[in-house]
């Protein structure tokens, strides 16, 4: 196999370095544990909360690195506390206050960003505060690697388990509040699952860029295909050729990773746009054919 | 009266007195209301309900715009405390209610399928993790066949008109086979053949033994298709047979007390919230 692909010039990069090949599986974790979690932001029109979550786990990890400098269990525990403490307290006062649900979660999500980004000046160097913005997707050791992948198995797992319940919170919340006792379970869970792949992405591909793909590939299949189970596949499929193709693309041309991969992802978004079923171009065109959206 | 709130008694109609909402001769009292007073923010919407509804009834709700119909269909689903009174459901827990509000907090643009979605009504007996099966999955497509909708189960939902989403929540409903059915404005924006279609199930909840409570606008469907009518302007004004209950007299009275309410020197000790209804 390996002889085979480094006959084809292109991929050789993935046989010649490890670096190259640990960023490839960090990517395939992602794609697999985070990239669903994102097509449910979408589903449940939270596809910026997500983002402002992303921001929220920067003072924990800069807690975490404060403490114990860029350790990697120190700032996955700082990240997780932060981000479920904001998940918490902005849900709390949506609910229990005249402040609505996105005031809240920006409030603190901006309390919290820049808590972090004084912390992180305070003490560290720009360096450190890039390698948390930005993430170094081709610096996973094995840790970090083992990290990624436990946290993708612990969420395909949950994912799988309650995914009739994650689909009716998504797609009808107040029938799932009137005929079942778990729907807090599916809010708070999905939060949880969330927080815990925001962590994950962060190792990878920074806080800032993180949500990049869950939502773009989500976003990029929404417009090929109608049915849940078809649409996750789809869109981890998407995040991960769009990952190998861009990490191809930043070894090749010499592009910094984390950009290009989530640059590319955008890519297959705006030609899912153009060429999608679903999309705006393929209605108007096409106006002969059908479609059901 | 009123509580916290000093809203100046409307005249009371005598039958708005303690007396049973309905004298179902069949079943036993399902629900029952003890100076029911409901409504939002404190501010009372309906007032001071009386009585029973027995087990079996096919009741139809009326009354005219903010006279508390949703609201009282609201609190009878348990999602909506009582200012004062209570409200008790005879064995029956909240979730053996099947309750087709208004609005439905349905996205419609969610990537489902009618099958799937009907599916959701058997929510009851498979929970969140047992599997279908294939005797649940016969009638699930047993349900959609009975609203009509045969041949539109892998259609996603996005793509129905609303009188067909509506036959699909009603399949929905049928799923959950539930003891005690309450529709909100069912009819709102659909079709005559809708209709009819779907008035033939609520007929046959009926005949099954279910008890069906309905908030209907069309009189001429309530007199024609239900045993028993219960009119509302923001408490009880009649109760009975539609004959009686929905003469020309009871509801002129009903409007009167639905706009009267509110108004002039009542809303300045206590205005009501008339949208809340």
């Amino acid at each position: 196999m390996s002889d085979f692909l480094s006959s084809l010039p292109l991929f050789s990069p993935f046989v010649e370095f490890a670096f190259m090949r640990r960023a490839l599986a960090g990517c395939l974790a992602l794609s697999l544990g985070a990239t669903p979690i994102g097509v449910f932001l979408m589903l449940r029109r939270m596809s910026l909360a997500g983002d402002a979550m992303s921001h929220a786990i920067l003072p924990g990890a800069a807690i975490g690195y404060l403490i114990a400098g860029l350790s990697l269990p120190a700032m996955t525990i700082g990240g997780l506390v932060a981000g479920l403490a904001v998940a918490l307290l902005a849900g709390g006062v949506a609910r229990n206050t005249v402040i609505k649900e996105d005031t809240s979660l920006a409030t603190f999500y901006l309390l919290s960003l820049s808590a972090g980004v004084l912390i992180i000046s305070l003490r560290g160097s720009s360096v450190d505060l890039l390698h948390v913005l930005f993430g170094s997707v081709l610096a996973l050791d094995d840790p970090a690697l083992l990290l990624l992948g436990a946290f993708a198995s612990l969420s395909i797992v949950a994912l799988a388990v309650g995914l009739r319940l994650f689909v009716l919170e998504a797609c009808d919340p107040s029938f799932l509040a009137r005929i079942s006792r778990l729907s807090p379970l599916a809010h708070y869970g999905f939060m949880v699952l969330l927080v815990l792949n925001l962590v994950a992405g962060f190792h990878a591909l920074g806080t800032l860029m993180a949500v990049g793909i869950m939502i773009l590939p989500a976003a990029a299949a929404r417009l090929w295909v109608c049915n849940v189970a078809p649409l996750l596949l789809l869109a981890s499929a998407t995040a991960f050729a769009g990952s190998l193709a861009g990490l191809l693309l930043s070894y090749h041309i010499n592009l910094p990773a984390g950009p290009a991969i989530v640059l590319t992802l955008g890519a297959i978004y705006l030609l899912s746009l153009a060429l999608g079923p679903l999309g705006p171009l393929a209605s108007r065109w096409r106006s002969g054919w059908h479609f059901e959206r | 009266m009123g509580g916290r709130c000093a809203v100046p008694a409307v005249e009371r109609h005598p039958l708005g007195a303690r007396v049973n909402l309905l004298g179902h001769p069949q079943g036993e009292a399902l629900l029952r209301f003890d100076n029911l007073t409901l409504g939002y923010n404190r501010h009372p919407a309906v007032h001071h309900l009386h009585g029973e509804i027995a087990s079996g009834s096919l009741l139809a709700v009326v009354g005219p715009n903010g006279a508390g119909k949703s609201t009282l269909l609201k609190a009878i689903a348990g999602e909506l405390r009582p200012l004062q009174g209570s409200i008790e459901r005879s064995h029956l827990d909240r979730r053996q209610i099947a309750y087709l509000t208004q609005q439905a907090s349905l996205d419609q643009s969610f990537p489902i399928v009618v099958h799937d979605f009907v599916a959701m009504g058997l929510w009851r007996e498979i929970g969140a993790f047992f599997g279908l099966g294939r005797d649940r999955r016969r009638r699930v497509h047993a349900a959609i066949d009975r609203v009509g909708l045969h041949g539109l189960e892998n259609r996603p939902i996005g793509s129905l008109s609303g009188g067909q989403l509506q036959r699909a929540l009603f399949a929905r409903v049928m799923l959950q086979d539930a003891p005690l059915v309450l529709l909100d404005e069912p009819y709102g924006a659909i079709d005559a053949a809708s209709v009819r279609d779907l008035a033939t199930l609520v007929r046959q909840w009926h005949d099954e033994g279910r008890t069906v409570i309905a908030v209907l606008h069309d009189l001429a469907h309530v007199r024609e298709e239900y045993p028993e009518a219960l009119l509302l302007a923001r408490e009880l004004v009649a109760r009975g047979t539609p004959a009686d209950v929905l003469s020309d007299a009871n509801l002129q009275r009903a409007r009167q007390r639905a706009e009267g309410h509110g108004d002039d020197t009542q809303a300045a000790v206590c205005r009501v919230d008339r949208e809340a209804a």
